[in-house]
């Protein structure tokens, strides 16, 4: 098997992505994880202004039968939610990196993000699951 | 044995697929010191005999069949068409489990859908679920999904002391692990506080205010300022609600209500000593994904047929474990199909028609009453089929002269109410008829006053 | 097959009862009170009743067919326990009438607490709870209070097995606690490793259900008890699988601190499609204060002016508190006592060693059709894989949709989530060989269809109401009530 992990990204061991900007990101969750969680059915997103700390939970997404956190990559205060999701959370499945993005935020520390996987070593640890 | 349908040949047959000698066999992991304990427990008895006993242990009770009932407080006996119980022994129903696999259960499936369709209808709301176990836990369970609501950032819960006090009781013991803060029925007399007394309390910190409809002692409150201040606040109102109430009055869904929360056991359900009754739980629609419990959609099958499904599970334990709001996992499955029943066979005439039969009762009741020297119905707020009634003895003492003549009294307040001494609350159903009314009335004339 | 929704058959003014006349003078209603419709169902008594029966012909039941339902105890709910709870003296019992009036209710209550207390070797007993949920909610609410009441506050941690029903580590958060699961060793028995690190005093507890979910005796059960009690935490059972254990070993006896049972799998009160049920629970004399209320007991012994001892309600001394309104689910108190009666002790020792041995026949005659990942014997359930050597993409999901096209209930599925594909099938004592060889032989030859004819096995089942179901739509669309909902009205 094989997920498409874009090389620019970060990976945490939860499967949420973060893509760095500058002092803002994009984040949402990997291909392998939206295909784990099969169809996605609702999305639960974090207020605009809201900040969380690294590994906090801002959100929930839900298939049929999981439901699962979604965590922060690094600490930061969201500047925007995907609002699209509320009525199409299948972009998520569709479209993980493009459209089915989840949050963008202010970045705190961007020295959060060194003990993120990078794009080699997350698609490795998806085959090993 | 009972209903052990093994042969000895049988028994023996299966052993040796099995490949053992003996039963005893198949328990050798058990700690040899702990297995088969002596059980020091009658032996077994025939159903006949059980029958026997059973019927000798009923016999020993005060019951609403051999007696005239006016006692309420949050349990009614109100006529049940024989129909309901007919259905609710169809084996095919209460023989069943859990409906997990919707292609084997599209009768309790759609038996609930109706359920909660019913349940909007008569409460107001957009979304009802399939059941908690009763009013108390489902009031409990509305104080999570206020809770969820503010994103666990408030912890302020207001309870209108006028809410049954087993209640409140119940509400302090589900969230006992959890610092929050109950206010509104602490005072020294609880039973003066007002809706307006409680709008002081209410701050940035409150998740929830909570009232009853008709309150505890059976009066409508005007509580149109408390659900605007609420609301002002940022909380939740949850309703707790009498639905036969509900077949006369506004909807709480009219008057402003978030949660309607109540005991379902006076749609179609028997006093049964306080159980197995019905919690029901309904929302506005905002507040659907975050209420516990086991809720029925409506779907179509791969051939588009249309089918019942339980929907919104990931909220549930099973797949949330420590993540899950509530721990719970069944509904009161039985008890939504008796109401459902219930519901279908009263109808939209049948159930109103029973709502004013009481009504008129219970205000005759309460005029008759109080026209008994020493006593006085205290109805100076509008009221469906309960009241309080000021006695001029003990409630006990009248309770004891009443049992006599063949009736079973009102509930004395002065149990939850330090300051209702001698205030008995009297409950008026259609059960109740005119001649057990006017023997009530005889009985306390008897008595006599001070 | 489908049928309409009660809302659709009805006609405008019929009713499906009667009531009685006023009888009293009229009051007036308070017009500005008053809701404008009420938006129910309007059909005639036989149209209900053929809409119900309707109904329930579209469910499996244990009064139509095999239930192997594991962790469910899907046995054989008697009769005699459904008129006995329909006794007018029970069911028309008002739940505050004063203790008087109400000693034939009070005996059995104090009996039943007697006889739980016995099979389960506790010294006390609550059977206020309404579900075995809430019966596992009081529990973890009592380890709670016992250490608070010792101001040992720091233990706020309940261990709980990765085996573990989802139950479990829901109650631990409900009640303020936090869960850490620990996971099992390859036999699927608590790894005691993990466990001795686990401990510490900050663990106020361990839930554990035996026999496991896996449906085995973990042959170390005692070792975890002791090194559990020794870092100063308490041993919760969870009682799902007592129907293992009546007669055989008493959970008090082997050192657990409290337990709760279901009376809806154990002592045969109907599933009722998803309730009521009845969660009492059980504690030794070190938990016993803490019991949730109230609880039936003898305030008054016999003497020689009265034969017969008063019986009442009372608080225990540090009880939790109240889990519900009045004393419990009642009408189930009054089924189990009835079935207890009816079995005696030795009976339902009886029911335990055929639950085990019904389970054991079943297990031994499917060795080799389906991967068993413990392959030893079992309790009164156990778990196999739904999976066939040589047909893959055949999931637990098909072979469980199949079954019921041969006229039986699927096993549970994927639970124990530790079981790649878990199938638990838990048959009971009520059913006979002849019903054991049926399942068995439905299940040899679906394993057969699963590698000749895998289609017949993905697009099942074939044979019932309706077909699989669109899940994503309903969650997705969500459409749970079938109503408009009227838009408000003013209050004139």
């Amino acid at each position: 098997m094989s997920w498409n992990t874009p090389a620019e990204l970060k990976y945490m061991r939860s499967d949420e992505y973060l893509k760095l900007e500058g002092e803002t990101a994009t984040i949402g969750i990997s291909d392998y994880a939206q295909e784990q969680l099969n169809d996605i059915v609702f999305i639960e997103l974090p207020d605009v202004g809201a900040e969380f700390a690294k590994g906090k939970s801002f959100g929930t997404v839900e298939s049929v039968k999981a439901a699962s956190d979604l965590l922060m990559p690094v600490g930061g205060k969201v500047i925007a939610v995907n609002d699209k999701l509320k009525d199409q959370p299948e972009l998520i499945n569709s479209s993980p990196y493009g459209d089915g993005w989840i949050i963008k935020i202010q970045v705190g520390d961007a020295a959060e993000a060194n003990d993120l996987m990078d794009a080699a070593a997350y698609a490795a640890y998806c085959a090993s699951r | 044995m009972s209903y052990i349908p093994h042969t000895d040949v049988e028994r023996q047959q299966m052993l040796s697929a099995i490949g053992v000698t003996t039963i005893e066999d198949l328990f050798d992991a058990v700690p040899s010191r702990y297995r088969f304990p002596r059980l020091n427990m009658p032996p077994a008895m025939s159903e006949m005999e059980a029958a026997q006993e059973l019927q000798a242990l009923a016999d020993a009770n005060e019951h609403a069949a051999d007696y005239a009932l006016f006692r309420g407080a949050g349990a009614y006996h109100h006529y049940i068409p024989a129909a309901v119980n007919h259905i609710l022994l169809r084996g095919e129903f209460y023989t069943a489990y859990t409906p997990y696999q919707p292609e084997m259960s599209q009768g309790t499936l759609q038996a609930i859908f109706e359920y909660q369709s019913m349940l909007c209808a008569l409460t107001g709301m957009d979304a009802a679920n399939a059941s908690h176990y009763d009013g108390a836990t489902s009031l409990a369970e509305a104080v999570t999904v206020a809770l969820e609501v503010s994103r666990r950032k408030r912890s302020k819960i207001i309870l209108h002391p006028a809410i049954h006090p087993q209640y409140r009781e119940v509400v302090r013991t589900y969230h006992q692990g959890s610092d929050l803060q109950f206010v509104g029925d602490t005072g020294k007399s609880p039973e003066k506080m007002t809706a307006a007394d409680l709008i002081k309390l209410i701050d940035d910190q409150t998740a929830m205010v909570a009232v009853q409809y008709p309150n505890f002692f059976g009066s409508i409150e005007d509580f149109s300022a408390l659900v605007e201040a609420t609301h002002s606040a940022g909380a939740l109102i949850v309703f707790v609600v009498n639905p036969m109430a509900l077949a006369l009055f506004q909807t709480p869904g009219q008057l402003g209500a978030d949660i309607v929360v109540g005991e379902g056991q006076p749609l179609g359900i028997p006093l049964s000593y306080g159980g197995p009754y019905l919690g029901f739980f309904a929302v506005r629609e905002e507040y659907v994904r975050k209420i516990a419990g086991r809720i029925v959609g409506e779907t179509i099958d791969h051939d588009g047929r249309r089918a019942f499904v339980m929907t919104l599970r990931p909220r549930e334990q099973d797949i949330r474990r420590d993540k899950a709001t509530s721990n719970i996992c069944t509904n009161q499955g039985l008890m939504a199909l008796a109401a459902c029943v219930y519901l279908s066979m009263m109808g939209k005439n049948g159930l109103r028609r029973a709502a004013e039969i009481a009504y008129h009762r219970a205000h005759y009741a309460a005029k008759q009453i109080s026209k008994v020297k020493g006593y006085k119905a205290l109805t100076t707020k509008p009221f469906f089929n309960e009241f309080v009634v000021k006695c001029p003895k003990p409630v006990e003492t009248i309770n004891q002269a009443l049992i006599q003549r063949g009736i079973i009294g009102g509930y004395d307040l002065g149990k939850d109410y330090p300051r209702l001494k001698d205030h008995m609350l009297v409950a008026v159903t259609e059960m109740n008829s005119k001649i057990e009314i006017d023997t009530f009335v005889d009985v306390l004339k008897d008595i006599g006053g001070v | 097959m489908t049928v309409p929704l009660i809302y659709d058959i009805g006609s405008p003014g019929r009713m499906g009862t009667t009531l009685p006349d006023v009888e009293v003078p009229e009051t007036e209603l308070p017009k500005e009170l008053l809701r404008k419709d009420l938006d129910l169902p309007e059909v005639s008594e036989l149209q209900a009743v053929r809409h119900f029966v309707n109904l329930s012909q579209l469910n499996h039941a244990i009064d139509t067919g095999f239930y192997p339902l594991g962790s469910c105890t899907m046995k054989y709910n008697p009769k005699i326990n459904e008129d006995m709870a329909r006794l007018a003296g029970y069911a028309h019992l008002h739940p505050l009438t004063d203790e008087v009036g109400s000693q034939g209710a009070l005996a059995l209550m104090v009996q039943l607490q007697e006889w739980l207390g016995e099979l389960s070797g506790f010294q006390g007993v609550s059977i206020a709870p309404a579900a075995g949920a809430q019966g596992e909610l009081a529990g973890i609410l009592m380890i709670r209070a016992y250490h608070q009441s010792r101001n040992d506050k720091k233990r706020v941690k309940i261990l709980v097995p990765d085996s573990a029903h989802g139950t479990n580590p829901a109650t631990v958060t409900m009640a303020g606690l936090q869960a850490v699961e620990l996971p099992s060793d390859k036999h699927g028995e608590v790894d005691l490793n993990a466990l001795r690190s686990a401990l510490d005093d900050t663990v106020a507890g361990m839930m554990i259900t035996v026999p496991s979910t896996l449906g085995v005796f973990d042959s170390k059960i005692a070792d975890v008890i002791r090194m559990v009690h020794e870092a100063g935490g308490l041993m919760y059972m969870d009682g799902a699988n007592m129907n293992a254990l009546l007669g055989i070993v008493k959970p008090g006896e082997l050192g657990f601190d409290v337990m709760h049972y279901n009376l809806h799998k154990t002592f045969s009160t109907p599933h009722g499609g998803g309730g009521p049920g009845c969660g009492a629970v059980g504690a030794n004399e070190k938990l016993m204060p803490f019991l949730p209320g109230p609880i039936a007991a003898i305030t008054e012994a016999a003497n020689e002016e009265n034969d017969a001892p008063l019986y009442g309600l009372v608080m225990p001394k540090k009880s939790i508190g109240r889990m519900k309104a009045f004393q419990g689910n009642f009408g189930m108190h009054v089924r189990a006592y009835t079935y207890m009666r009816v079995y005696g002790g030795e009976g339902l020792r009886e029911v335990s060693r055929h639950a085990v041995l019904n389970a054991n026949y079943v297990r031994a005659k499917l060795r080799g059709v389906y991967p068993m990942p413990v392959d030893r014997i079992c309790g009164h359930e156990f778990v196999m894989s739904g999976t066939v050597e040589g047909a893959e993409g055949i999931h637990a999901l098909d072979i469980s949709k199949r079954l019921m096209d041969y006229g039986i209930h699927p096993p549970t599925n994927y639970f124990p989530l530790i079981v790649h594909e878990a199938l638990l099938i838990e048959p009971t004592e009520t059913e006979d060989k002849a019903t054991l060889d049926m399942f068995i032989d439905a299940m040899k030859r679906i394993a057969q269809e699963a590698k000749e004819t895998p289609d017949l096995l993905h697009s099942a089942p074939h044979t019932m109401p309706v077909g699989r179901v669109d899940e994503v739509r309903a969650a997705k669309q969500l459409v749970l009530c079938c109503r408009p909902i009227p838009e408000p009205e003013g209050g004139d």
